[in-house]
């Protein structure tokens, strides 16, 4: 079929049309590829790294005595043990502090909140807490913790400094999860006489707490990767004892960190093998999260 | 249906747990209250911060004046001769994160494109989760790879400093991917299949109907997501201060070592310096600085979705 355009008919579309559907659908399959290549350097970079770091570290990280022992001033002695004790302490007080806290404020935005002015200040505060740099927590957490409340850098201001850096995604992820809860839910729990709170623990909670649980994980794992707000609030790169939570105290990304920054050679590879640590430890957590999942996805 | 009898043994247990309802009603307000105080924590750590920052950064500013703060080109508050001029570290700053957007927005914005256009559901459900993994790997993590890895690759080629702002700004671009990634993918996927099929029902081919109708569509979500990582990549600390070096200049070579904003506040904060000394106060300002500037990007960035954001109901 000959069709011919008329310039002067439609003046801005024909001027860039052109029927050579062709080269047309080529372009298309080069830029196909293209995208892909893009979404594929992502995830090459993601194994390079992983396999530089496993090269690196891996004959470390089974050396024996590596997790059981003290850190040493020499690179191929010693162990992360105090570290490791450190980060565990970290992760639990940070459990145990935002979950409550996280999950309540959750609770009131999405049961409670009248829809006003007050309730909308502390939503785009709370979206803008998400955004705010870990370090800047850490200048907080000094403030706060070592200074006013007179805690110094002991383990605990770490802990509730990181507590506050994972609150905001909790909350996000947790009043997700509250949301998709149907509401016919809550309106059988109410037809049969329950009270709010009622309705609110023995449906909406069960309910939501596959969800809660994931951005409980993805905090938690953050918090537990972080080490600029830590930095800050003063905690120390070599520590030859396990920390209670008053005392000076490290963590897993502080250690690599310290091991980084050392001179000579072989402390690379302890760095590497801190960081096998760290990321089992990481996937240690999702994995025992996507369990917890499975287990109380009510279907 | 049976009739009541008051003096019945179900109607008084109903009566009994009716006047237990009522009496819950003071533990109800009670938990209504504990579930706001919860909702409250928040607000007070933005207090926090703001009231902690400021408070010692006007201490830095009774003994600095801010024209020294912005005028002066030379940042060395550690030295016998002391400068407190911010702007070697905001370009540090400014040269990283130029280098990691400049990875993070093509590899983002085609993760997104392929995982929505051309992917397959099934893949697309594995690729994308794969995709953000990069954004859980913890930071110290890229900090080593770029020093350790990239660096002495790309010293192969290029005459780089043992560090130097692009191995920490590449990384950094890598590690910020799945921030642009995700939230543009959410912005393309709200496109209406309908302005898609009728852009084909025009005649025009996917490429065409990518570029000319679902892009210009979800460009409120994509100018958000890279509003986002530029934020991001200016509060990202340990692989800048791993990577990029601690020497505070003016340049835009990046080849050179360089300091961010974020790369001096760890540096002052391993050193001891005493409460309420200058050095100590240099951490905030530059910290109120850095703060400002993140909070601004994420305001613009939340404007921006809501401002734009098409209503395709």
């Amino acid at each position: 079929m000959a069709t011919t355009y008329q310039r002067d008919d439609y003046l801005d579309s024909t001027a860039e049309f052109t029927d050579n559907i062709e080269k047309r659908e080529t372009l298309g399959k080069v830029f196909e590829i293209l995208f892909l290549i893009g979404l594929l350097i992502g995830l090459f970079v993601l194994a390079l790294l992983l396999f530089d770091i496993f090269r690196d570290g891996l004959a470390r990280f089974l050396s024996p005595g590596f997790l059981t022992e003290t850190p040493s001033r020499f690179p191929d002695e010693g162990g992360i043990r105090p570290a490791i004790i450190s980060s565990i302490i970290l992760g639990i007080v940070v459990i145990v502090v935002t979950v409550p806290i996280g999950v309540g404020a959750a609770l009131y935005l999405e049961e409670y909140a009248p829809r006003n002015w007050w309730t909308a200040i502390i939503e785009i505060n709370i979206s803008n807490l998400a955004g705010v740099p870990s370090i800047v927590y850490g200048l907080l957490g000094l403030g706060v913790f070592n200074y006013l409340l007179g805690f110094g850098p002991a383990l605990i201001s770490g802990a509730l400094t990181l507590s506050l850096l994972s609150l905001p995604v909790i909350i996000v992820t947790a009043r997700e999860a509250i949301r998709a809860v149907p509401n016919s839910l809550r309106y059988a729990s109410y037809g049969l006489g329950a009270t709010k709170w009622k309705t609110i623990s023995s449906h909406v909670i069960p309910y939501a707490i596959p969800g809660i649980l994931t951005g409980v994980i993805i905090s938690i794992s953050r918090a537990i990767g972080d080490a600029a707000s830590l930095i800050v609030v003063g905690a120390v790169g070599f520590l030859t004892f396990n920390p209670g939570l008053f005392q000076r105290f490290m963590a897993l990304p502080i250690q690599i960190y310290s091991y980084i920054t050392r001179p000579e050679p072989g402390f690379a590879n302890a760095a590497a093998a801190t960081i096998i640590a760290l990321l089992l430890l990481i996937l240690a957590l999702n994995g025992v999260a996507i369990y917890i999942r499975q287990r109380f996805t009510i279907h | 249906m049976q009739n009541i009898n008051p003096r019945d043994d179900s109607y008084q247990s109903f009566r009994q747990s009716l006047e237990k309802n009522a009496s819950d009603d003071i533990v109800e307000k009670l938990i209504g209250i504990i579930l706001f105080a919860c909702a409250l924590v928040s607000v007070f750590t933005t207090f926090g911060i703001v009231l902690i920052i400021f408070k010692e950064a006007f201490g830095f500013f009774q003994k600095v004046s801010f024209a020294q703060f912005f005028l002066d080109t030379k940042w060395t508050p550690l030295f016998a001769e002391q400068h407190f001029g911010v702007w070697p570290l905001i370009n540090g700053t400014l040269l990283t994160t130029a280098i990691a957007m400049a990875v993070a927005i093509p590899l983002g914005l085609s993760s997104a494109i392929y995982l929505s256009e051309y992917a397959q559901p099934k893949v697309a459900a594995i690729l994308r989760p794969a995709v953000e993994l990069l954004a859980g790997i913890p930071t110290v993590v890229y900090g080593y790879f770029a020093l350790l890895f990239v660096t002495p690759l790309l010293r192969n080629v290029l005459p780089l400093e043992l560090f130097n702002a692009l191995s920490a700004g590449l990384m950094m671009g890598v590690m910020i991917t799945p921030t642009v990634g995700s939230i543009s993918l959410d912005a393309i996927q709200a496109v209406p299949r309908s302005l898609r099929e009728g852009a084909y029902a025009l005649g025009i081919t996917k490429l065409e109907s990518i570029f000319r109708v679902v892009l210009p569509a979800a460009l409120s979500g994509i100018i958000a997501s890279i509003i986002l990582g530029i934020s991001r990549a200016v509060g990202e600390t340990m692989t800048v201060v791993i990577a990029a070096g601690q020497q505070p200049k003016l340049t835009i070579n990046f080849a050179e070592s360089v300091e961010t904003m974020t790369a001096y506040m760890a540096q002052i904060s391993g050193g001891d310096s005493p409460r309420g000394s200058l050095n100590f106060q240099t951490l905030y300002a530059v910290g109120a600085l850095l703060f400002l500037i993140t909070l601004a990007l994420n305001i613009i960035s939340y404007w921006v979705a809501n401002r734009f954001k098409e209503k395709y109901d």
